[in-house]
């Protein structure tokens, strides 16, 4: 090892660390763009259907977008209050539209 | 009909007006009839770098106003025939500036000039919108720095989504990387991003990497664009994009550190 070498490896190689943050936040970013726009709408006339028939929170509803080379899926999460199941109160539904 | 470049990033000072300058200033000494526009109202820079500042009588403002004709607004460069400057304005803000107004100012640019570049302000508001919005080709300023390339990223969604093409469905904006102020030492020591790992990212076409280069300076500070500037490493690299950019194949220049005296006593 030469002695710049020694200097050079008390340094950490933060472009290293650099690059796989921009891959992370990049890829995100990604999904974020090709999201359709009518997403904060479904979830928000899903939630008023379910409601007729249980009282669930705001929160209650997740609908996530996911897109890989051959096709893409929405996944629809409820989670239904405690009282509606006596083993597991959290129950998933899942819908691939 | 002329080809409407715009040079955007985002990120605010990566190089947009300095890379502005440089290529319209490029292009034109090739003979290709140039105009450069300032989009950056309210905060005009690009009259500086050009050594202009003391012409500009009527701006970008007053013509979509209709207060001035467009002749009246042009500032012709002194250094080359063929390049004309449209100064922004420096008392409005960016709401003076409209998608109509615009597109009646580059409609009429068009009948007259081969090229018209588009200098963005920082941003993804109205100024940086309407700067990219009529764009045929787009040179993505990008420095190798984590906050740059997410911008860039940012800059490249809405080129696609928001740009007059992407609205009326012609063949999208043809986007080009320009990496600038790039420094290969400190790539090489690990200490920032280099090429590849920023083209692993954006892979965009790549027109040229501009080094970090004390002329930039000097250039600014002189009122003369960098490409002028034949000595330099930043005006041989602008220099080089303008020649890719017309169809010329050249090898990419300045990625190779140089090794320094130290380096090569202590063989590093
Ligand atoms: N290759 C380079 N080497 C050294 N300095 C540079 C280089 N490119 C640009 N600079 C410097 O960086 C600063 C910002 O440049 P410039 O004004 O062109 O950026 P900008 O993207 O137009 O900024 P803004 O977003 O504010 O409009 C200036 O001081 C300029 O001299
Ligand atoms: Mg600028």
């Amino acid at each position: 090892m030469s002695l710049l070498d020694f200097f050079r490896l008390s340094k950490p190689k933060t472009a290293e660390i650099a690059k796989e943050r921009l891959q992370i936040l990049v890829a995100h970013q990604r999904v974020e763009r090709n999201r359709p726009s009518y997403l904060p709408q479904l979830q928000q006339e899903l939630l008023e259907v379910v409601r007729k028939y249980v009282n669930v929170d705001q929160e209650a509803i997740s609908v996530k977008f996911e897109q890989d080379d051959n096709q893409e899926t929405l996944e629809l999460n409820i989670v239904l209050p405690e009282f509606q199941s006596e083993t597991e109160e959290v129950k998933d539904e899942q819908v691939n539209i | 009909m002329a080809r409407i470049i715009v040079v955007t990033s985002g990120k605010g000072g990566v190089g947009k007006t300095t890379t502005s300058a440089a290529i319209a200033m490029g292009l034109a000494k090739k003979g290709h009839k140039t105009a450069v526009i300032d989009f950056d109202v309210g905060l005009r820079n690009l009259d500086l770098i050009m050594g202009c500042e003391r012409r500009v009588v009527y701006d970008f403002i007053n013509v979509i106003n209709g207060e001035a004709s467009l002749n009246q607004a042009l500032i012709r460069d002194k250094n080359c025939d063929q390049l004309y400057i449209l100064p922004a304005s420096q008392t409005r803000d960016k709401d003076a500036l409209t998608r109509e107004g615009v597109g009646k100012v580059l409609d009429e640019l068009s009948a007259d000039f081969k090229y018209i570049v588009c200098d963005s302000p920082a941003g993804i508001e109205k100024g940086a919108n309407l700067a990219l919005y009529f764009a045929d080709d787009a040179f993505v300023v990008t420095n190798p720095e984590v906050s740059s390339v997410r911008d860039s990223d940012r800059i490249l969604g809405i080129l696609a989504s928001k740009s007059r093409r992407a609205e009326q469905n012609e063949e999208p904006i043809r986007e080009y990387l320009l990496l600038t102020r790039y420094d290969p030492n400190r790539v090489k020591s690990g200490e920032m991003l280099g090429l590849e790992d920023v083209q692993d990212i954006l892979s965009l076409h790549l027109l040229g990497i501009i080094p970090e280069s004390k002329s930039v300076l000097s250039a600014s500070n002189a009122g003369i664009p960098v490409i002028l500037d034949e000595k330099s490493e930043a005006g041989q690299a602008y220099e080089d994009v303008i020649a890719r950019y017309l169809g010329e194949e050249r090898p990419h220049r300045f990625i190779e550190s140089k090794q320094g005296f130290f380096r090569k006593l202590f063989g590093g």
